[in-house]
This record gives C-alpha cells, sequence and structure tokens, in this order.
C-alpha cells in the first residue's frame, strides 16, 4: 500500500475540519471505551490476565524459531501447507500463484490486515481477479476506494448517511436509512459471492503451534463463509502470531474480545485445522498459510521487540485522543493509532514517517488498556531518538533544542534568561493577564491564550524573601 | 523517617516562570507537613523537553546537573507530577547504561516526589487548612496519573477544603492536549483536544478548574479564555494552601 504519512501534517489538519469524520469517530469511539470499561471492571482478574498475557507472548517472541517450526509441523501433518514470505513481494506472489495455479476467477476476503500491509487487493485484481470484501467494514471500505481508518472497525470514519449513500450508488437503490436495513443489503448481496468463490483468504488471530489450527474471530460470521465455502483457503499472517496451545488462546480470547469491542467474547470464534478431511461435509480442498516476516524478524531481540506482543484488539486508538481528533487517514499507511505509529516507521522507514511518533503527548491512555502492556510511549519516544540520532529533524526544531540546551546548562545564564522572560511577558499582557498573539510563539497564540507571568520569577523572589 | 525532613524544592520551569505563587503555595504546604524546606539556586530544568524530543545527551547533561543539586536532601518534591515523573521514572532509564550514575539516579528517583503524593502518601497528612467558596472540577494530568498513580491524594486534600464543591467533570482522565512541545508543534490536534477538555469543563457547570501540572493549566486556561470562558483556573496546591486569590490563571493579575 502506498504510504503517505509525510503529508501527516496536512492531511490532520483536513481530518479536523470535517464535520462529519468527527460526527462518526465520536460516536463509535465512546461506545468502544465505554463498554470496554463496564466489562473490565466486572473482571477482578483482568489485570492478571494482561500480566499473563504479556509474559506468554514474551515467552513465545524469545523462542519464536522452535515455535514456528512446530506449527509447520503440525499444519502439514493436517494436510495443510506452510508458505514463508520475507517481504510483501514474496507473499503477493505466493499467493498469486496459487489463485493461478487453481484457476481462480472470484476471490472473497475476509478482514486480514496483515493483506492490506502487503497490498493485496491490488496485486489480485491487477491480475484481474474479482476480489470481494466480505468482512462489512471492509466492504464499504472496498466500495469507496479507501484505505482502512481502524484496525478492527475499517470504516470507523464513515457516518450511516454516508454508507447508504454508497450502497445506492453501489446496488442500484431504493435507498435505505436504518443500520439494519443497510446490513440486510449488504448479507444479500454478500451471500452469492461466497458461493461463487474460487479462493477465500483470511487473516489469523492466533496461530497454534501444538494443533497447527489458524483462528478467526469475527462478530459477522463472514470469514466462516469465506474459509469454508471456498475450495482453497489461504490464510495471510505475520509470524509472530503464534500462541504454543489451544489452551493459550483461552487466554487470549477472553482479553481480545474485552480489550477490542467491550464484549466478553466475539460472537464467532473459528478454528481451521488442514483441508476437508473425507469426512467432513463441508470445508476446503486446499489450505494455505503464507507467514509474512516483512521486516518482523528485524524486531526480535531489539528494542522494539515488545512491539511484536500486539494482537491487533485496537483498543490503543479507541482511547488514543490524538487519534479521536484525526481517524486513521491521516497516518497514511496501514496501522493507524498507537500501534501504527510505532510499527509504520520500523516497517516503511524513519524518513517518511517523521510526524507519527511526534504527533503524541506521551499521555500514556494507550498503555493502560493495552492488553498486553506494550510500552508504546516509550517505544514512540525510542523512535524519537532515533530520528533524532539520523538527524531526521525540522531544522529549527533542532536548533531550539540546542539553544534550550545551552542556556539550561548554564544555571546564571538560565535564571537571567528567565527574569527577562518574565518581565517581557508580563508587560505584553498588560492588564488583562493574557497575551492573544505572539510572534514568535504564534503556534501557541494562533488557537490559545498565553497566560501572562506574574513579573518575577520564584527564583528571585525567594532569594528577596526575608527569612 | 526524620521528623523535620530536609526537603529541596524543585521549582519547576513553568511555575518559575509563569508562575510562582504555586511554588510559594508548595513551600507552605511543605511546612504545614513539617519539612524544613530548601531552594537551591543552581538548579534549572530535569532535561524532559530534550528526553521527549529524543535527545537523550541533553536529558542526561541536565539530569547530571540536577542530580548533583538534590542529592544531598531527604527529599526532592515539586509541584508536577511531569517533572517529577521525570526525575523519579525517567532518570533510572536515562542511566540505565551508566554504572556511575545509575546508582545517583535510583537514589535520587527514591526521594524524588509529586506535592500531594508526598504530602499525602509520606507525610500522612489527610486534611488541610484552608477554605475556598467555589465550584471546581480536577484534570487528572496524564505523567502524574499514569506515571505516578496520583488521583486519590488531590481529592482527598481537596475534600477538606471548607466551602470546596467538587464536582467530577466527564473524561477527567484524558489529556488537554498539551503535551509539552506537542501543543506547538502540532497546534491544531492540540487545541480540538483541548476543546474536548473544555467542552466537558462547561458541562461540569462549575466556576474553577484544578490540576497539578502548570503545563497542562496554562493550555487550558489559554483556550478557556479564548472562548470567552469566565472560568477560573488555579493549580491545586494554591487552593490548599489558601492561596488562590485572584482571577487565576491567565486572568486579570491582582
Ligand atoms: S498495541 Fe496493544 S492496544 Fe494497540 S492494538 Fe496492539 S494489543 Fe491492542
Amino acid at each position: 500500500m502506498k504510504v503517505s504519512s509525510p503529508q501527516f501534517k496536512e492531511k490532520s489538519v483536513i481530518a479536523l475540519a470535517d464535520p462529519r469524520l468527527r460526527q462518526a469517530l465520536g460516536q463509535s469511539r465512546k461506545g468502544f471505551v465505554n463498554k470496554r470499561a463496564e466489562l473490565v471492571g466486572e473482571l477482578p482478574e483482568f489485570e492478571q490476565l494482561r500480566d499473563e498475557a504479556r509474559d506468554l507472548k514474551n515467552h513465545v517472541l524469545d523462542n519464536l524459531d522452535h515455535y514456528l517450526e512446530r506449527y509447520e509441523a503440525a499444519v502439514t501433518a493436517a494436510g495443510g501447507h506452510v508458505h514463508w514470505a520475507r517481504d510483501a513481494e514474496e507473499a503477493r506472489s505466493i499467493i498469486l500463484n496459487i489463485c493461478q495455479r487453481v484457476n481462480a476467477k472470484t476471490i472473497t476476503k475476509g478482514k486480514s490486515m496483515v493483506s492490506e500491509e502487503i497490498g493485496l487487493n491490488e496485486a489480485l485484481e491487477a491480475k484481474g481477479y474479482t476480489v470481494v470484501e466480505t468482512d462489512l467494514g471492509e466492504y464499504i471500505i472496498q466500495l469507496a476506494h479507501e484505505p482502512p481508518s481502524h484496525i478492527i472497525a475499517p470504516a470507523i470514519h464513515k457516518t450511516k448517511e454516508q454508507v447508504s449513500e454508497l450502497f445506492e450508488t453501489a446496488h442500484g437503490g431504493p435507498r435505505k436509512s436504518t443500520v439494519a436495513d443497510l446490513v440486510t443489503e449488504a448479507r444479500l448481496v454478500l451471500r452469492d459471492k461466497y458461493f461463487q468463490a474460487d479462493v477465500g483468504i483470511t487473516g489469523g488471530n492466533f496461530l497454534v503451534a501444538e494443533t497447527g489450527s489458524s483462528i478467526i474471530v469475527t462478530n459477522e460470521g463472514n470469514g466462516d463463509l469465506t474459509q469454508t465455502l471456498a475450495k482453497v483457503h489461504i490464510v495471510t499472517s505475520g509470524i509472530e502470531r503464534i500462541v504454543p496451545t489451544l489452551e493459550d488462546v483461552a487466554l487470549f480470547l477472553r482479553i481480545l474480545a474485552r480489550s477490542a469491542t467491550g464484549q466478553e467474547t466475539e460472537t464467532y470464534t473459528t478454528l481451521s485445522t488442514g483441508p476437508r478431511r473425507p469426512d467432513d461435509v463441508d470445508g476446503p480442498e486446499e489450505y494455505h498459510v503464507v507467514l509474512v516476516d516483512n521486516g518482523r524478524s528485524k524486531m526480535l531481540g531489539g528494542k522494539f521487540q515488545d512491539m511484536l506482543r500486539c494482537i491487533r484488539c485496537g483498543a490503543c486508538m479507541n482511547h488514543c485522543p490524538v487519534y479521536g481528533a484525526i481517524g486513521g487517514h491521516a497516518y497514511g499507511w496501514v496501522y493507524p493509532g498507537p500501534m501504527g505509529a510505532v510499527l509504520t516507521p520500523l516497517f516503511v522507514g524513519l524518513d517518511a514517517t517523521y510526524d507519527l511518533p511526534n504527533a503524541c503527548t506521551l499521555n500514556g491512555r494507550c498503555e493502560s488498556v493495552c492488553p498486553v502492556r506494550i510500552p508504546l510511549p516509550e517505544l514512540l519516544r525510542e523512535l524519537r531518538h532515533m530520528q533524532y540520532q539520523q538527524g531526521i529533524r525540522p531544522p529549527g526544531e533542532q536548533r531550539a533544542l540546542g539553544a534550550w540546551r545551552f542556556v539550561a546548562e548554564r544555571p546564571r545564564l538560565y535564571q537571567f534568561a528567565n527574569r527577562l522572560a518574565a518581565r517581557v511577558l508580563k508587560g505584553l499582557g498588560g492588564r488583562t493577564g493574557r497575551i492573544g498573539s505572539l510572534p514568535f510563539a504564534s503556534a501557541w497564540t494562533d488557537s490559545r491564550d498565553m497566560p501572562a507571568p506574574e513579573g518575577k520569577t520564584f527564583l528571585e523572589l525567594w532569594q528577596a524573601k526575608p527569612r | 523517617m526524620p521528623p523535620s525532613p530536609r526537603v529541596g524544592l524543585f521549582a519547576t520551569c513553568l511555575m518559575n516562570l509563569f508562575r510562582p505563587n504555586i511554588g510559594f503555595a508548595t513551600v507552605k504546604l511543605l511546612e504545614e507537613a513539617g519539612c524544613m524546606v530548601e531552594v537551591p539556586l543552581a538548579q534549572t530544568c530535569c532535561g524532559q523537553p530534550g528526553y521527549n524530543n529524543g535527545d537523550f545527551d541533553a536529558a542526561r547533561a541536565l539530569a547530571r546537573q540536577l542530580i548533583a543539586v538534590f542529592e544531598g536532601f531527604d527529599y526532592v518534591v515539586g509541584p508536577s507530577g511531569s517533572c517529577m515523573a521525570t526525575l523519579r521514572v525517567d532518570y533510572p532509564k536515562l542511566f540505565e547504561n551508566d554504572a556511575d550514575w545509575l546508582p545517583r539516579a535510583e537514589a535520587l528517583a527514591a526521594k524524588s516526589w509529586e506535592l500531594l503524593s508526598f504530602l499525602t502518601d509520606v507525610r500522612g497528612m489527610s486534611a488541610v487548612q484552608a477554605d475556598y467558596a467555589g465550584t471546581v472540577t480536577y484534570h487528572d494530568s496524564c505523567s502524574g496519573l499514569r506515571s505516578l498513580g496520583i488521583q486519590q491524594q488531590p481529592r482527598l486534600l481537596l475534600a477538606s477544603v471548607g466551602g470546596l464543591e467538587l464536582t467530577e467533570m466527564r473524561d477527567a482522565e484524558v489529556c488537554c492536549g498539551f503535551g509539552g512541545t506537542f501543543c506547538v508543534k502540532y497546534p491544531e490536534i492540540s487545541s480540538r483536544m483541548a476543546d474536548e477538555k473544555c467542552a466537558n469543563i462547561d458541562a461540569a457547570g462549575v466556576d474553577t478548574l484544578l490540576g497539578g501540572d502548570l503545563g497542562c493549566l496554562l493550555h487550558m486556561a489559554g483556550r478557556l479564555k479564548r472562548q470567552g470562558s469566565t472560568v477560573k483556573v488555579f493549580h491545586t496546591a494554591e487552593v490548599l494552601a489558601g492561596m488562590a486569590t485572584g482571577e487565576g490563571i491567565g486572568g486579570v493579575p491582582e
């Protein structure tokens, strides 16, 4: 997928001015946040589950080679095939080859962020395949020709009215106005596609090393139809999504649904283990798993390994006030919000993504809800450090930091500068006590008054105080 | 614990420049809690702007300076969750690979406290002698809340202030959009975040906004005033010390 992260600032300003975006985001995010809080409150051991999930993920990542090999052996034993893709291009060509070999025409897809990451739809469409997204949110943005703006609610940026417009154009009216009618309409359109599909592509929330199973959790059941009705089922997944045993999956399911949508459990949790067996009534004839590295193995063993614990629940963006203000598209690639601000620079490079780690107040709300306790603010700060070391930073900023350090390292100069500033700013505030416009600080005063200082610094008043 | 500990007051940059009244309120509260307060004049900034902007070397240089200034005290206390979290949480991380400075950073971290948590958690204070005739709401600043666990302490002490009525606003714990240099690097996003906060303050129907971090308070006051709001803004310490007189931060000076 094309990276538009360098336009972060422009895109965020446009997003801020879009009233429909504000309306769409406000409603659904509040719902996620409130429902999560309610359910977490009802589960006293939730904090302990987060610790366990973090520790288990760390264990898997420390022994990833071992678990991947076990997983591959188990998939093979069940009659499936594991394909290893070093990068996006390899992943695409593996999938294209399969589609070509089985002579596919129509391809249905369940929601998969990895397929967005590797730019799969464009590649398939370029080869003439008909690709149908079956997750309602993905279907909506496919019709709108837009990338997802949220990892679990890809069309969260759209209002109901915008969706009815899209459906009216795509399906040829009459226009529906209730959510229920819109869902029914999408369901009817999609129902046929499942039966036409030659290949069904899904993501994988968890890959179980013990059994070789891939697991998807959805609320619509679309993934199940995608993977059982097509002749060939292809799973696309990152190499880090492994869990050791089925037992362990239970732990993650408990925290995933609560963190993601504020549900005790998602409506459908579906396991796939190999292709259809002789006595199965349905299921695909072929079962493939494409394991995508695409930069992940480079994160192992370093400062960013923690990020590989991510189970893609979306809680960090639901709780991020910056995401809440600008939505997901400004981030400019596949993954938005706090987790995207960490992953995008690592995956597509620091140069093109200057703003992502910086457009954050380090308020820490994301970390406080992350079910696997990823220290997101610390990782963002670490990325800023890497940028600083590599000189990736607007020159004005670099100079300002240098000047600040020079003064702050010299206590006398520092006190003097502060005394001066206190007087000048006090003077500018005059009798109102606030400054409405300040040329060298317009970035502040364009939208906020600047409260004026009292006129003398604390340290000088303290010194002058009789004791 | 010595009965009357020697406390070094960390005069945070923004307090020193913008609102010394908070510093004097801090001194008053510390003395009421039985401390001997000193203010070393060789102090400057804790280094957080460098740390948060990725210039870890600058942060370390200032941290070393500050450690040297304050390590002789029994405690270091400052009226800011954000600055004190830098001393308490970040300093040890900054020196994790420095065998000489790590012990000194850790020793300083262990005795560094944000004012209100020091008063309650260390000095056992549960009430103050102060009055404030007003309805207030309290904004939980992020670093204090999430890095230092400051949430109940200010509310406990505020409950003892005569005449004060606290109404919780919605989303009190959501960031106001200040974020240090964030507020000038991304002013549009920052202002939208402030707008959400202002709307919640407004909806709480109070006449005063309180908080424990001057950066956030300057930011929220600046946006409130720009919108023409009459809500007064004070640092919690000013109210607890009975020194919240006048029009508050960004208001007409006395
Ligand atoms: S970083 Fe944490 S909160 Fe964000 S999507 Fe990943 S697991 Fe969920």
